[in-house]
């Protein structure tokens, strides 16, 4: 989302041309407007972040499922709300899109029928995977292939998996009108190409829009610090972290990997308040593991760029790709 | 004990002189060098630094204006000019002393949260702006920016003094701001 800016900073409050001069009644968009000008008006820091309970969702969640939603590498996209989706028409979608998938499929090839054409759509829903009870439930699409043989009815093998899902949507969901379901995450595994015409197909059928959702090295460092305050009985993996230098003609990347305890004890002795965690704790955090590797190699760490963080939890790359690897986080 | 002052040294005649600080040498060249190619009455001066304090063995005019350039995309470059702060003296802070901040465009890439720069302009009382200076044309408009800013802070225009723009940058903030 490159949208270069070059105004200054300060919000300018128009006092003289009021939406409200132009619209006759109270419309949805002129109140969406009025809270949007509101919004501008005070610097929308989020300087603490608490950690939400899960507790009351865990009972609705589906071990079995949220199961194979672990260890798999999803790439992140944004959604816009989609127009008139229901989740009663779950089976009509899936007949729809597997039509879709078929003809897409065959537009480029000339009289073949290829193993790729038997494939079965599922839509389902995923109970629980929200934030708060107003979020909208989430729900998962997954590309089967079937087998040939009639006589073996068994699930063939899952090609692709994309799940959408709205975890603590609040601010978003005031803004959203009656038809709209809101789920503005998308996770995909799976080929390309599949992603591809499954984006097309929800863009055409809901009014929607994608676009690939890049994490910033401000939210990764968020994440590194959030992941490694959790709290776990064994680690099975070493906290790792990636830079990338910005430097011509190649760039260099630099990693940094730390036993999980220390990076939890570190974490421990900087964390402050119970159940919430403050900007400044992150930033300590960070720069804790800056001066440690500026004293031993003099390289200056928070000139370069982090693209890569791992933790025995989850890990995340920059380029907005996440693997979860813990069963007690559901986010 | 090089802290800087703004009126320790006399002024030369029709010259103007800008000091831009920021840990990015490439940046601070190319908006140098924009600079220079403006049309100017006065006769514009451009020092570069990467820190402060500056050696104190150069001899070197009155700076007229200091720019403290940030990268959003590098926390190095928010320190560095934390640090570089002090050794500037609170007179300066009336008007002569603005804050830069570059690469909010890619926000991909930011390491820092624009708001962090905001609430650091906000405690120096000093304007922010924003400028990607990887960007030919905003390079060149912030240069004829910063060419007038300059000016206006060297006396070079009459009616106008640099405590006089700097309320006139600030009557357009909103209230909220004041109780950060």
């Amino acid at each position: 989302m490159d949208s270069y800016d070059a105004s200054e900073s300060t919000p300018r409050q128009s006092t003289s041309s009021r939406p409200e001069d132009y619209f006759i009644g109270a419309t949805f968009l002129q109140k969406r407007l009025e809270s949007v000008r509101k919004q501008t008006s005070f610097i929308p820091t989020p300087p603490r972040r608490k950690i939400p309970h899960c507790s009351q969702l865990q009972e609705d969640v589906d071990p079995q499922k949220v199961a194979f939603l672990l260890h798999k590498q999803w790439t992140l996209y944004s959604l816009t709300p989609l127009y008139k989706f229901s989740y009663c028409n779950l089976k009509e979608y899936s007949r729809l899109l597997n039509a879709f998938i078929v003809a897409e499929k065959q537009k480029g090839l000339a009289v073949e029928v290829g193993e790729d054409l038997n494939i079965k759509v599922i839509f389902s829903t995923l109970l629980g995977i929200k934030g708060t009870q107003k979020d909208p439930e989430a729900f998962l699409v997954q590309i089967l292939s079937k087998s040939q043989l009639p006589s073996e009815n068994r699930e063939g093998k899952v090609l692709w998996t994309g799940w959408f899902c709205c975890i603590f949507g609040d601010s978003v969901l005031e803004t959203v009108s009656e038809d709209f379901t809101c789920l503005p995450l998308f996770l995909a595994n799976g080929a390309e190409s599949n992603t591809a015409i499954i984006g097309t197909w929800f863009q055409k059928t809901f009014d929607c829009y994608f676009s690939p959702l890049a994490i910033n090295a401000f939210n990764l460092s968020w994440m590194a610090a959030m992941w490694t305050a959790c709290k776990m009985d064994h680690y099975v993996a070493t906290t790792e972290f990636l830079w990338s230098v910005p430097c011509s003609p190649q760039s260099l990347d630099i990693s940094y990997a730390i036993h999980p305890e220390d990076a939890k004890a570190l974490w421990d002795s900087v964390h402050k308040t119970p159940g919430e965690v403050t900007q400044e704790e992150v930033d300590l955090f960070m720069d804790c593991l800056y001066s440690h590797f500026h004293r031993h190699f003099k390289i200056h760490l928070s000139a370069t760029r982090l693209i890569r963080v791992s933790t025995s939890v989850a890990s995340a790359h920059t380029d907005g790709k996440i693997k979860v690897s813990l069963n007690n986080l559901v986010k | 004990m090089s802290v800087l002052r703004p009126l320790d040294k006399l002024p030369s005649l029709n010259t103007a002189t800008i000091l831009l600080v920021g840990t990015e040498d490439a940046l601070l060249q190319q908006l140098a060098d924009s600079m220079l190619k403006e049309d100017c009455a006065s006769e514009l001066k451009v020092h570069l630094a990467k820190s402060l304090p500056l050696p104190s063995s150069v001899n070197r005019p009155r700076i007229d204006l200091i720019v403290f350039v940030v990268n959003l995309h590098s926390k190095y470059s928010l320190q560095n000019t934390e640090e570089s702060l002090h050794h500037v003296d609170a007179s300066f802070f009336l008007g002569k002393v603005c804050f830069l901040a570059t690469g909010a465009g890619r926000e991909s890439h930011c390491s820092i949260h624009r708001h962090t720069v905001v609430r650091l302009a906000h405690s120096y009382q000093s304007p922010l702006l924003y400028c990607d200076l990887e960007v030919e044309g905003f390079r060149a408009t912030m240069a004829q920016r910063l060419v007038r800013m300059l000016q206006i802070c060297a006396g070079h225009v009459p009616g106008v003094s640099a405590l006089n723009l700097l309320s006139l940058l600030r009557s357009s903030e909103g209230p909220s701001l004041e109780d950060m």
